[in-house]
């Protein structure tokens, strides 16, 4: 039995858990190549032109993936906590791959809500195990360990790595220390960031990302705004945004967003306006289908540039 | 004196003028969101904002440049944007210098206290139980009042003779609505308003029926969808949209209290296509679109404001509901930069398609169930 898995959208932030939990429950997975270009515009065709680029390479991974395959994963991430949901993207999602790839018969939805309780998520596994005909032990098993591998990818986040970018341990004395926030769909998939923390890497930088803060780091922030947003990926994004401005342990936010992005008009604006009253040196970067390396080049350097320039006059005023 | 205005949408200003002024408040009426409106909007607001926050950023502005220094506006529970409004708009406003305060009143189902509480900061005189009586009966009925006459114009406007007489009359039952100072006034206008409509001249004919789907803001504020309901009853077009004020102040604020879920019909029509709510208004459009569908409507629009997460959910579900249910459908991304003869066009073509349709399918009929509902 072949479960594929599309490498998109929920895949960068939750991957070592699915992987582990179907591999342990003995059935072969198979993850969706690499983002190519044939994927990016297979996913264009599929969809209207208004989606946002996340939502289009989902659809090119899924055609990617769907012949050479029993079933497709497809995630319809609900709720993972009591506070927020997901993007309104990610709730219709199994809904618009029915519509706009009608040749998709292989869909294997899995609603995940667990703003009820952390049992949700055991009950989900229990019911895919027994779709699979797995008895109840080896269900178990294979979610005790899909916990674990996903215990131990947040602690090499925490340990400064990337393990998505295969990044390990970065040097904390880089002279420039960033903090690159956005959704792990747009940070961790190279092909659409464009390589984005690799060449601020290539640059000399410290780069710091939202999976990197602890949970508790994240969480005090949680009060800095009136009301809190409806959904747990810009959550995170905008409270390790005010993490940094109140630490003030990086010397500059770069923000990475999708182009036509419907959470990060809110998101973005509200950090941007934060950021000049924090005084912190603020950039956003948005991609689309069309983003060109040179231009993205061009602006980190001049971005970095400022900050070393910046950060060598302080410390000639404070010599 | 708290001076409060609050965002413009269709003709809700009328009720929400009597009821804040009722509460011993003065009132900065917002303006009808014109070039300047959306030229502020899109200014200060960013880039991929929706249209309808944009509007609504601009209308605040005109309104604090005109002294107003409290904005009222309905919350939301998400998981769409406009809940959220508030906070960003809030800050911007804030931001660009402007000093005010701005209250939230969110739906009553969660923050039942905090509505209160809300509520009572509006609350700047001494009113009697009978007063709230009066006032909440008088609001209620202008409302229903508005939505009444804006349904007869509908059905009027392809039917009339003489071009542009229904949307007349329409005005005029607006003006006389918001001229009314007591319950009795508006049962007699009610009266009054019927015989304005029964006195224009109509054809007896079948016309093609459009039926009009998507985000609430961009279906209910024609000057933010370039009035398509006018521009397709002067094609001869029946036009029915899938959402009043009456009911929509029901569906969010009743159904939310007693925890009752809204719009029911329609969502249960959506509920094979669209499984999960996702906030806005996308799955009501695929439900209204299948009952529209099945009451014999010959096309469905769908208006989206740009970027519009849900309706573009919607969109990416709406080709197959309307091959399965054999109607055509249209739909249309509106912005600040949507053109009005552009729109026009599409219309026409629009029209015109599902036109040549009925002449390969049904013969028509003699006389229509517009027509007989109408008698
Ligand atoms: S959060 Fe933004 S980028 Fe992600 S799916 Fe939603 S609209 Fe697309
Ligand atoms: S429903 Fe559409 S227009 Fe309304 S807030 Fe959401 S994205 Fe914006």
């Amino acid at each position: 039995m072949k479960i594929g898995i599309p490498r998109a959208l929920a895949y960068y932030a939750y991957y070592p858990f699915l992987n582990t939990f179907f591999e342990k429950l003995g059935l072969e997975v198979i993850v969706s190549d690499e983002t190519t270009k044939e994927i990016m515009d297979m996913g264009i065709q599929d969809t209207i032109t208004d989606a946002c680029v996340p939502i289009k390479l989902f659809h090119g991974h899924v055609r990617n993936l769907m012949e050479r395959v029993d079933y497709v994963l497809v995630p319809r991430l609900v709720s993972i906590n009591h506070e927020s949901t997901f993007c309104p993207k990610f709730l219709g999602l199994p809904d618009m791959l029915s519509c706009s790839i009608s040749q998709l018969q292989n869909m294997l939805e899995v609603r995940i809500d667990l703003k009820k309780s952390r049992l949700e998520l055991f009950m989900v596994c229990m019911r895919l195990a027994k779709k699979f005909k797995k008895g109840f032990f080896s269900a178990y098993n294979a979610y005790l360990k899909a916990l674990l591998s996903f215990k131990n990818y947040t602690h090499q986040f925490l340990q400064g790595g990337i393990p998505p970018l295969g990044i390990v341990g970065q040097k904390k004395n880089n002279p420039i220390h960033l903090a690159v926030v956005g959704y792990p769909y747009m940070l961790y998939d190279p092909y659409l960031s464009l390589d984005l923390i690799k060449k601020l890497a290539n640059m000399g930088v410290y780069v710091v990302t939202p999976e990197m803060l602890s949970e508790r780091d994240k969480k005090k922030q949680a009060g800095k705004l009136k009301k809190t947003l409806f959904w747990t990926f810009s959550n995170e994004v905008i409270r390790s945004a005010y993490y940094f401005f109140e630490n003030r342990n990086v010397d500059g936010i770069i923000h990475v967003t999708a182009f036509g992005c419907g959470p990060d008009f809110i998101v973005d604006k509200l950090m941007e306006i934060d950021a000049k009253k924090y005084k912190m040196p603020y950039l956003t970067i948005t991609l689309d289908e069309h983003t060109g390396q040179g231009g993205l080049n061009t602006r980190l350097e001049a971005f970095v540039d400022m900050l070393k320039i910046k950060k060598s006059r302080k410390e000639a005023a404070l010599a | 004196m708290r001076r409060v205005s609050f965002p413009y949408m269709g003709t809700s200003y009328i009720p929400f003028e009597k009821l804040i002024t009722a509460f011993g408040n003065e009132v900065v009426v917002p303006q009808r969101p014109t070039e300047e409106t959306i030229s502020y909007g899109t200014k200060y607001a960013p880039e991929f904002a929706c249209y309808p926050f944009k509007i609504v950023l601009g209308t605040y502005i005109q309104a604090l440049k005109a002294g107003a220094n409290t904005l009222v506006s309905s919350g939301g529970v998400g998981p769409c944007r406009a809940g959220l409004y508030t906070t960003l708009q809030e800050k911007i406003l804030k931001d660009l210098g402007y000093e005010f305060e701005m209250i939230v009143l969110e739906p009553p189902g969660r923050h039942l206290k905090d509505l209160m509480h809300n509520i009572k900061k509006l609350i700047n005189t001494r009113l009697t139980l009978r007063d709230y009586l009066n006032i909440g009966r008088f609001t209620w009925k202008q409302l229903v009042l508005l939505d009444k006459v804006e349904r007869l114009s509908h059905k009027t406007r392809p039917l009339e003779v003489k071009k542009g007489e229904s949307t007349q009359v329409y005005k005029k039952c607006v003006e006389l609505i918001a001229g009314a100072e007591e319950y009795k006034d508006l049962t007699d206008i009610e009266r009054e308003t019927q015989q304005l409509y029964d006195a224009i001249e109509k054809r007896d004919y079948d016309p093609i029926k459009i039926g009009i789907v998507g985000e609430i803001y961009v279906l209910m504020e024609p000057s933010s969808n370039l009035e398509i309901e006018e521009i397709l009853g002067e094609l001869g077009v029946y036009v029915e949209r899938s959402m009043f004020l009456s009911g929509y102040t029901i569906s969010n604020a009743v159904m939310d209290l007693f925890h009752m879920a809204g719009e029911r019909d329609a969502k249960k029509m959506a509920a094979p296509y669209f499984k999960e709510m996702c906030g806005g208004h996308g799955r009501e459009s695929i439900g209204n679109s299948i009952i529209f569908a099945k009451r014999g409507f010959d096309g469905i629009i769908q208006l989206s404001p740009f970027t519009c997460i849900p309706e573009i959910v919607a969109k990416s579900i709406l080709p197959k509901v309307c091959k399965e249910h054999g109607v055509r459908f249209l739909t249309i991304s509106l912005d600040e930069q949507t053109g009005k003869e552009g729109l026009r066009t599409r219309l026409e073509a629009f029209v015109d398609l599902l036109m040549a349709k009925r002449k390969k399918t049904k013969p028509v009929k003699v006389k229509s169930l517009v027509a007989k509902e109408m008698a």
